[in-house]
């Protein structure tokens, strides 16, 4: 009886003892959902010694926590997360669960959706619900994001997503904000389990990366070389930004490809995006349009980058460059001279 | 060991049309080809037949020019392929299709017990990555999913040792043998196909099967019928509103720009 089932889930996904951003994002979502639906919305979380985690979903909008804290769940592996995750789904019955679309995120959604045979859409990057009906409407961008499609899914509950990181806004958290805590048991055994992480190699340089800047600074191929790619670190020094850049540029190797941004790339949204000499085809874009404000430099006033903008300059990128970085640095000097790194 | 492949036809091109009754794929005209993931995942499977012995089999569900893909396979190095098709498999969400794909590969691992099936991450066109964990869950073997690298495949004590990708680095991974793994690109380069493999492939014909093929299969699980999931619609995302074309000499655009950066995020300049 889909009837039966009632809420809407978050999976709080937990790293070095640490709640991911997108899970926080979810959350702000989820919130919205659970109001129009007027029910209550829920993060689970699974791991060891995460319990002191659930106050964190609570003060970022949840009103409840399902746990399950298990040593067994110190790393993440997919069978005893399906595990304990289809236990809790089963019992509690949600209508709705948010996933991270992260790696982790989508290799669990999708055991957990073939495990109770129910629906998953992917990769979304809006939602909303019909609430005559309780219809979850999870949208998608589809063919290189040239066109989107709302997945439905009518007859099965619970209705599960995947979201893309970075699209969805977390609710600024309120100290203090309470909730229930739901703690079920795991039940596995260590040794009746078939994969063992033996090891996990955190790349430290990458941390640093475009998903947590503030202010990117990107270039395309119409910074015309690598020499001139020089221009872009210097400007972004003086603003404390980080360089990314198109798929082009990662191809032509001025660019390493974890620097990437748009659809085959990372997914930014940044307080500033400059982009720089960039075309602004549709799978770039797609990757930086929920930037809060983007300027867009490019010589061919008809560039399309200029439709996914909120201020143009029509120029030469090696024209305007320096002249930014002088007028940055006077105005920085006279403001006190200090990046503010939030 | 014997490896199992899962590939899958995909339509080359970005210009797909949508049928607008159905809100499905209408694939005509567009030049189909095979999944840029699952050429590195056959690619690999062929490297560790190299490396232990055995056998590579591919299995695809599609149309019936889905034996193209399977002929590339054999080109790179598979031993045999199967074709799965069948107007009850069509419309089939990533549900119904790791539930087609299980029920061929169980009737595979029936006469050549399989010890490995490879996916790609994801298929380009449906894009959604679920396929592979699915089948996973349906075999009842582990699934280890983003797979970089292989470390280690031990036959006689049965595990395979991997690398699988995550946000800020990788893990090392051992599974025990039966498992499955999805494959990123970087695993490995598709090397040039020998003369003898174009020529096996040429010639090559696929085993194929229909609904008619799998004893006890149930139906109602299968194709649109056995799909949780529908398109609602599909919609052209609203253009986005056109920039402010900043005036002047470059020299004030640069200034009007810096200012109202300074207005709009006083925040982040310690204001
Ligand atoms: C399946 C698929 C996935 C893709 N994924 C991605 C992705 O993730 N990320 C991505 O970025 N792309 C991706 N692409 C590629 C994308 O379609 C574009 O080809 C790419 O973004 C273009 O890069 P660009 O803007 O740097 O180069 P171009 O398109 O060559 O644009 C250069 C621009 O620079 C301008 N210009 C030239 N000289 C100057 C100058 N002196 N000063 C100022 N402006 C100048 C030109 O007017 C032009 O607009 C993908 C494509 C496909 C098919
Ligand atoms: C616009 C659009 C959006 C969609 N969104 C969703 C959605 O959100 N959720 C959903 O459940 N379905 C969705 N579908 C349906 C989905 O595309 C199909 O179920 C498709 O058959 C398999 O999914 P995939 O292409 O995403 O494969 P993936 O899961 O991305 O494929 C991964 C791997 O699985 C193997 N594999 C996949 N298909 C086959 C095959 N036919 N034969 C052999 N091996 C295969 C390959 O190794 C492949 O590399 C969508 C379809 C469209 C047209």
């Amino acid at each position: 009886m889909i009837e039966e089932y009632k809420g809407v889930w978050v999976f709080i996904e937990e790293r070095e003892g640490e709640i991911a951003g997108v899970s926080l994002e979810l959350l702000g979502a989820g919130r919205d959902l659970a109001n129009k639906l007027e029910v209550p919305l829920a993060g689970f979380l699974l791991g060891n010694n995460i319990k002191g985690l659930a106050n964190t979903c609570f003060e970022y909008g949840a009103d409840e926590v399902y746990l399950i804290d298990d040593p067994i769940l110190q790393n993440y592996r997919t069978e005893p997360f399906m595990h304990g995750a289809s236990h809790l789904i089963r019992k509690y019955k949600p209508e709705i669960i948010l996933y991270g679309a992260t790696s982790n995120g989508k290799d669990l959604a999708s055991a957990i959706a073939t495990d109770i045979s129910t629906g998953l859409t992917a990769d979304t990057t809006m939602l909303d619900v019909d609430v005559e009906k309780r219809l979850f409407e999870a949208s998608r961008p589809a063919f290189g994001g040239n066109i989107m499609a709302t997945i439905l899914c009518k007859k099965h509950r619970p209705q599960m997503a995947t979201v893309r990181p970075k699209v969805m806004k977390a609710l600024p958290p309120e100290k203090g904000r309470n909730g229930t805590v739901i703690e079920e048991k795991l039940g596995l055994e260590e040794k009746s389990l078939r994969t063992k992480v033996l090891e996990i190699v955190r790349d430290t340089t990458k941390k640093a990366s475009l998903a947590d800047a503030h202010i990117i600074v990107a270039g395309g191929k119409g910074m015309g070389d690598e020499k001139n790619f020089q221009l872009l670190y210097e400007f972004a020094d003086v603003i404390g930004a980080t360089v990314g850049g198109t798929r082009d540029v990662v191809e032509a190797g001025w660019l390493d490809h974890h620097l990437q941004i748009g659809q085959t790339g990372e997914t930014v949204s940044p307080k500033i995006y400059f982009a720089f000499g960039i075309s602004g085809a549709i799978q770039h874009v797609v990757g930086m349009k929920n930037s809060e404000l983007i300027i867009a430099v490019n010589k061919d006033p008809n560039a399309a980058i200029f439709d996914a903008s909120h201020y143009g300059i029509v120029g030469d990128a090696m024209e305007i460059l320096p002249l930014l970085i002088q007028e940055f640095k006077a105005a920085l000097e006279k403001s006190g001279g200090v990046m503010e790194h939030v | 060991m014997h490896i199992v492949v899962c590939v899958k036809q995909v339509p080359d091109t970005k210009i797909i049309k949508v049928n607008p009754k159905t809100n499905t794929l209408d694939r005509r005209g567009v030049p189909a080809i095979l999944n840029p993931y699952d050429g590195h995942a056959v690619e690999e499977a062929v490297r560790i037949k190299e490396q232990v012995g055995g056998k590579v089999t591919v299995l695809s569900m599609g149309p019936p020019q889905a034996t193209e893909v399977i002929k590339k396979c054999i080109e790179i190095g598979a031993d045999a392929g199967y074709l799965i098709t069948d107007r009850r498999f069509a419309g089939a969400d990533t549900l119904a299709t790791s539930y087609a794909l299980y029920n061929a590969l169980d009737k595979i691992s029936k006469n050549d017990p399989i010890d490995l099936v490879i996916c790609g991450l994801h298929a380009i066109d449906g894009d959604t990555g679920q396929v592979g964990p699915g089948i996973a869950r349906r075999l009842n073997i582990p699934p280890v999913t983003k797979v970089i690298k292989i470390d280690e495949v031990n036959e006689s004590e049965k595990y395979i040792k991997i690398h699988r990708k995550i946000e800020d680095g990788y893990e090392v991974i051992q599974s025990q043998l039966p498992c499955l793994i999805t494959v990123e690109k970087e695993i490995n380069e598709v090397s040039y196909s020998p003369m003898p493999n174009m020529i096996k492939a040429a010639r090559y014909q696929p085993v194929i099967w229909t609904v008619d093929d799998f004893e006890g299969v149930d139906i109602a699980q299968l194709g649109l019928k056995g799909s949780p999931t529908i398109v609602g619609k599909m919609w052209a995302p609203q253009p986005p509103e056109k920039a402010k074309i900043l005036e002047g000499s470059p020299n004030e655009q640069v200034k009007e720009i810096v200012s109202t950066i300074f207005a709009e995020k006083s925040e982040l300049f310690g204001q």
